[in-house]
């Protein structure tokens, strides 16, 4: 941009650390502060990258999903034999009674 | 030099050599060689030698085996196998065993195929370089200080290395293609749709898709034929008929029209581009029409896939919570072992992009990153369709550089994503796309050549790929 141009910068903002130990949060991961660091050098790397799609005019495009022109795909509604449930339930960390089983959904102070 | 799947297919259906025996001495190819490559993760002999000993048993009883007939194949380990450790190179699997096939496996086997084993990728085949992975990375068997692309690196090695004719791989933004380039082999990423995903763990929904490596274009086509096709299971999958593969390997490309796309060949290292030029002038000799053509959209193409790719990731890897497979990491509630088991279980380079794409599509940036990047896809794919309304075929380089050095860009993510700069925009656009080696850079590393073609457009993508093959210059190996 030169000097008086009064535009609105369409780059997004850089992305702190602030920003990403929430998305860490969001996304269910622990950071280390090293990694904390670390992960945000990168990702503003990236993301400095990625804002050259700023400069792009996409009005009036519209968005691609997927690359086929799907609409609902559909199969008759008919029993079909399932996995089987042994088979699947050996596979879980931790079983009981059949169904998969987790520590306590509520923390002490909930 | 090995024979090829198809030779070796033909051999074992007239009993002129026992599936046992073809088994058997991949088995031993790879015990002899695998030390100092490490293109598997696992090996499996007793499986893989009983069911060949199936195969000549129906031999001997006159019935016919199939296409692959006891050609040994090797699968990326992200293809889920019944009741064998499908890892994705990731802690947070473990030693998850599918109760289940993927339908490509089902389709090999019953092609005749035997799967020997399970090859190494970047985990949740997140990666260029078959680095990112908890057994390890993957060596270049060209050049063992050097990687051997990815992420389907294991699969690409272990074609090279001469350990199996066949291999199938993954391919989100070119992980059959890169690797295929990088270790002087034959992959292929076919249009979207023609697989089916069915049992691939997914990365990014709407671009992975299944494919072949081989060291010959006919073999890859007997493999891609082996496994295309419309499969109930998976909604995506294409109920259009599967284009003809096998016989278009040697059709020529007299009177095609063949575009050189110049943001696929100018932006590249000069080796690189003085092969894809050699490439274009060979299919001119051959009878083409070859001219320059530009599709500037496409260099938009790398920037937009490491936001979507990302995006379709984070809601992808939302399942692996240590509550029905894989690793759990106890806490004393839910919540707790959520994060635990999430933190211990992916590596860096997956918890990089589930936290890339979960940025992407957060409130107050979905709109900056997620939306305009669908919006820039749809600018590749015009862009494509443009070319194709006066091209059958593109052509260009399928990497910027040769196989680089182990440890080279593992501390640069955006290094890494560079090498995928010319393997992206036929992700986006969902097209088909192949790398055929064609020649070496003066190192003596091999360089791949990228054509591809509209969707559907296999057939094409073949013809000139066998012309490719037969004009590439001879191989020097090492």
């Amino acid at each position: 941009m030169t000097p008086g141009d009064t535009r609105p910068d369409p780059r997004p903002p850089a992305i702190g650390p602030e920003q990403v130990r929430h998305v860490a949060r969001l996304a269910r991961l622990r950071l280390s502060d090293e990694e904390l660091a670390r992960f945000t050098g990168q990702l503003a790397a990236v993301l400095d990258y990625a804002a050259e799609l700023a400069e792009l005019d996409v009005e009036g495009l519209e968005p691609m999903a997927h690359p086929l022109p799907l609409r609902n795909v559909l199969r008759s509604d008919e029993p079909r034999p399932p996995l089987r449930r042994d088979e699947v339930l050996e596979q879980a960390p931790a079983v009981e009674d059949g169904c998969f089983c987790v520590p306590r959904i509520l923390s002490g102070e909930g | 030099m090995s024979p090829t799947a198809l030779e070796l297919a033909a051999a074992v259906r007239t009993a002129e050599r026992s599936a046992r025996d073809a088994v058997a001495a991949s088995i031993e190819a790879i015990a002899a060689g695998d030390g100092a490559i490490h293109a598997f993760v696992e090996v499996l002999a007793d499986r893989a030698l009983a069911r060949a000993e199936q195969i000549d048993a129906a031999v001997a009883a006159g019935s016919d085996p199939g296409p692959l007939a006891g050609v040994p194949v090797a699968l990326k380990d992200n293809l889920c196998t019944r009741g064998v450790p499908t890892t994705c190179a990731s802690r947070i699997l473990g030693t998850w065993c599918p109760p289940y096939d993927a339908t490509v496996v089902e389709r090999l086997e019953r092609a005749g195929a035997v799967v020997v084993g399970k090859t190494n990728m970047d985990e949740f085949a997140m990666g260029s370089s078959t680095e990112n992975s908890c057994f390890g990375p993957t060596r270049n068997p060209r050049d063992h200080a050097r990687v051997p692309g990815g992420s389907s690196g294991g699969s690409a090695a272990a074609v090279a290395a001469g350990f199996v004719p066949l291999a199938l791989g993954s391919d989100t933004g070119g992980s059959i293609r890169q690797p295929a380039a990088f270790c002087g082999v034959v992959g292929v990423k076919p249009t979207y749709g023609l697989v089916s995903r069915y049992g691939l763990v997914a990365f990014a929904s709407s671009l992975d898709q299944i494919g072949p490596f081989a060291a010959t274009v006919a073999d890859a086509a007997a493999a891609l034929a082996a496994i295309a096709g419309h499969d109930e299971r998976d909604s995506t999958s294409l109920s259009d008929p599967v284009p003809e593969l096998a016989a278009a390997v040697g059709r020529g490309v007299l009177g095609r029209r063949i575009g050189v796309v110049k943001e696929l060949v100018d932006g590249v290292d000069r080796p690189v581009a003085a092969r894809a030029r050699e490439a274009a002038e060979a299919m001119a000799a051959a009878g083409a029409t070859v001219e320059e053509v530009s599709i500037p959209q496409l260099r938009y193409g790398l920037a937009a896939y490491y936001l979507l790719a990302p995006a379709e990731a984070s809601s992808n890897l939302a399942r692996f919570d240590g509550v029905r497979y894989g690793l759990r990491v106890d806490a004393p509630d839910a919540s707790a072992m959520n994060v635990a088991t999430r933190t211990e279980g992916f590596g860096a380079e997956v918890k990089r992009r589930i936290m890339l794409g979960t940025y992407a599509l957060s409130a107050g940036y979905y709109d900056a990153y997620y939306a305009r990047a669908q919006r820039v896809r749809t600018l590749v794919a015009q862009g494509f369709g443009r070319a194709f309304a006066t091209f059958d075929a593109l052509l260009g380089a399928t990497t910027p550089t040769t196989a680089f050095a182990l440890g080279e860009r593992t501390e640069n993510p955006l290094a890494m994503y560079l090498s995928d700069t010319c393997t992206v925009p036929a992700s986006l656009a969902g097209i088909p796309a192949i790398s055929v080696p064609f020649g070496a850079d003066p190192a003596g590393l091999p360089v791949g050549v990228q054509v591809m073609a509209p969707a559907l457009g296999e057939s094409t993508l073949f013809a000139v790929a066998g012309a490719l093959e037969r004009a590439a210059p001879p191989e020097r190996r090492p």
